[in-house]
């Protein structure tokens, strides 16, 4: 994995959002360890894959890290951006469903009207192999 | 000092209330099917003397247990949670399932108006306070059956905070003596189901029906004020009562309606608490409470031998009774939850607060909805207790059986029966008869009409109760007669002319003299045999007690 030989200059985004915890380092020494990169991996389930895939994501943090500029002082942060928009409410009556042949075309293998997924759950390890759920 | 309790009552049913001494907890032998703990290199003679017996020793210091609790109920609805897929138990495989469902490019979620009323429902019933404004979120994890990679939930600001949960248990040998005991609810949360993975190890691959994904979710957290097994099934006993009761869940374990992770760990009284593991795949209501205690005394029997208990994530395997780890967790999960950015915030109002003008298809009102609640099951025992005069366990063995409560107020209805007469018959031979045959009340052969009219018979004394007996056994085969009937074919009316019961009592006194002196030398059981007599014959057709009182009339004139 490239993961284990980075080690980049970069202010860590330390802004913890309230309710949620950070992983980024809270001090801001300005790495984005190669823990870090791993760990990021194994929960996203995305490859880095190289280093410019890790400076892009260090150029992401340090455009994001600009918000900072703003005084937010006193100023209730939003939950998201329609948070003043009126939540719809649907009545309970069936209404879709019954596409099983439809639905079961968008997948590789099927056994019987079921989705064949690999056994057990999606592994780190996985990603060593190509892709994983390809060849059978 | 405790383990768990007998039932005091028939096994295998239980009452929304347990015998409880879950005061303390001692070392025991190690529980069966445990890996071995302790110190390396001791032998097992070295260990600790193994011990069975349940008295605390001397010098043996006390542990307390917690347990805290994380219901799912399924709620009972049309449609699913954000979709218009329907819900329904047994379905072809990816037959319910939308395009949202399944996760397709370019869907969204849609609330369902039901789950949200389900959820503020419930949050009433338990005394929770509802938040006017409660937030959705996501949590992401990875798994087969989760296909969009996340569960949508409500982490941050949850429908329903701060409630409470009341059940009953009974502190000594008598029945009558009960307390009351409360669980604090934490939060309930609207969440969606994940969808079935059938794992196949032979051709090492997973199958996946979506059918339930998507599904409304009840969750109810509870506070770790349980301290043992049985405490937290009752509790959970409860809870599905009240579910029921309000409609807004099902509830049956048996078909993954409701299922429950426990939280527990184990400390020395005064101490702080110990770490906790979590015990999933507790989905029978059986094995609930066997398999918190076994975890509990694990825990304990682990710190005992000087071992440490790990934060982990634990699973009950019904097969050993025991209490495993669970593979697949590798650390602690990141669930890195984020606000759902497709939903905007979920506002309830009350009869107050509620916008003028707005399309009441698109408002809930919390008072409107604490206004239809119905009768809560603790308000419902309380009322047969008072109203009919039953104890308090007759009262909890109605609302325990499906339908059972029903169909003894239709008996009621019907009869002029005294109601302790219609409890006992109703809970002793008409459950009886349901529970040896394995049947619903639904299924039952025997209607209300069909007891009430022979309770009626009874109560009369146009029949003893021995024959009322013989005449239930008769309606139980369904032959369509009625009770009436059935008495008459019989020939078991009870004899209605008094002359002809002094004329055999005394015919019976005089062709047995033996067993009159035999009762007049002091024997008490001479009168019984002389009852025994008499009633075989009037061909079982006369009632004990006016036998006896007759012969003893005339024995002693």
């Amino acid at each position: 994995m490239w993961a284990r030989a980075v080690h980049l200059g970069l202010r860590a985004a330390a802004r913890g959002r309230r309710g949620f915890t950070s992983k980024a380092d809270p001090q801001g020494s300005g790495r984005v360890t190669g823990e870090l990169i791993q760990h990021l991996e194994r929960l996203s389930l995305v490859d880095f894959g190289s280093q410019e895939a890790v400076a892009r994501l260090e150029k992401a943090i340090a455009f994001a890290d600009r918000l900072r500029a703003v005084n937010t002082d006193g100023v209730e942060p939003m939950e998201s951006v329609l948070e003043d928009r009126c939540l719809y409410l649907r009545s309970d009556n069936v209404v879709e469903g019954n596409c099983a042949e439809e639905l079961l075309q968008n997948s590789h293998r099927v056994v019987e009207e079921y989705f064949v997924a690999p056994p057990g759950n999606i592994s780190w390890s996985k990603l060593d192999e190509k892709q994983p759920f390809s060849h059978h | 000092m405790a383990a768990p309790m007998l039932w005091w009552c028939c096994p295998g049913r239980r009452f929304a209330f347990a015998r409880v001494g879950c005061g303390s907890w001692h070392r025991r032998g190690p529980p069966t099917g445990s890996t071995s703990t302790g110190k390396r290199g001791q032998s097992s003679v070295a260990q600790q003397p193994h011990i069975t017996a349940q008295k605390p020793r001397k010098g043996d210091r006390e542990w307390a247990a917690v347990v805290g609790l994380e219901i799912h109920a399924q709620i009972a609805s049309n449609s699913k949670l954000f979709s218009g897929s329907q819900v329904h138990f047994a379905a072809p495989p990816n037959s319910l399932v939308s395009f949202f469902d399944a996760s397709l490019p370019g869907t969204l979620p849609v609330l369902n108006r039901r789950c949200v009323e389900a959820a503020v429902m419930t949050g009433l019933a338990l005394d929770c306070h509802i938040n006017r404004k409660s937030l959705f979120d996501r949590k992401h994890y990875f798994y087969a059956d989760l296909p969009a990679g996340y569960q949508i939930t409500q982490q941050r600001l949850p429908i329903a905070v701060n409630g409470s949960l009341a059940y009953s248990v009974s502190v000594g040998r008598k029945p009558s003596q009960m307390v009351t005991r409360t669980v604090r609810v934490k939060q309930i949360q609207l969440e969606q189901d994940s969808g079935k993975s059938l794992h196949d190890d032979l051709r090492s691959q997973t199958l996946i029906d979506l059918n339930r994904a998507g599904i409304g979710l009840l969750e109810v957290v509870l506070e770790p004020d349980m301290s043992c097994g049985e405490e937290a099934a009752t509790a959970v006993r409860e809870l599905q009562l009240i579910l029921q009761a309000l409609g807004t869940s099902q509830a049956n374990m048996a078909e993954g309606q409701l299922r429950v992770d426990a939280n527990i760990s184990v400390h020395r009284p005064g101490e702080p608490l110990g770490v906790r593991t979590e015990v999933k795949n507790l989905n029978s209501a059986r094995f609930l409470a066997k398999a918190i205690d076994y975890e509990i005394q694990r825990q304990i029997n682990e710190l005992e031998n000087g071992g440490e208990i790990l934060n982990e994530t634990r699973s009950f395997d019904y097969k050993l009774g025991c209490t495993v780890p669970m593979r697949d967790k590798e650390g602690k999960q990141d669930y890195r939850f984020m606000p759902e950015p497709n939903l905007p915030p979920l506002l309830l109002y009350d009869s107050g607060s509620l916008p003028s003008g707005a399309d009441p298809q698109q408002v809930i009102n919390i008072d409107r909805l604490r206004e239809r609640l119905p009768e809560l099951p603790r308000v419902t025992r309380e009322r047969l207790v008072r109203q009919y005069g039953m104890l308090p366990e007759h009262s909890c063995a109605l609302l325990n059986e499906v339908g059972l409560l029903e169909f003894f107020q239709n008996v009621i209805k019907e009869t002029r029966a005294e109601p302790k007469k219609v409890t006992s018959w109703v809970l002793n031979t008409f459950l009886g008869f349901l529970k040896q045959q394995n049947l619903a009340v639904s299924e039952s052969p025997v209607t209300p009409s069909a007891l009430a009219e022979l309770l009626d018979l009874l109560d009369r004394k146009a029949i003893s109760s021995s024959a009322a007996k013989q005449v239930f056994e008769e309606l139980w085969r369904n032959e369509g007669k009625t009770p009436a009937q059935i008495v008459a074919e019989k020939k078991l009316e009870l004899l209605q002319d008094p002359e002809a019961l002094e004329q055999l009592c005394r015919s019976t006194l005089e062709a047995h003299p033996h067993v009159v002196m035999d009762l007049k030398r002091g024997n008490p059981r001479a009168i019984n045999k002389l009852i025994g007599l008499v009633r075989k014959a009037t061909l079982g057709r006369a009632d004990p007690t006016a036998i006896k009182e007759v012969l003893e009339r005339q024995l002693s004139s």
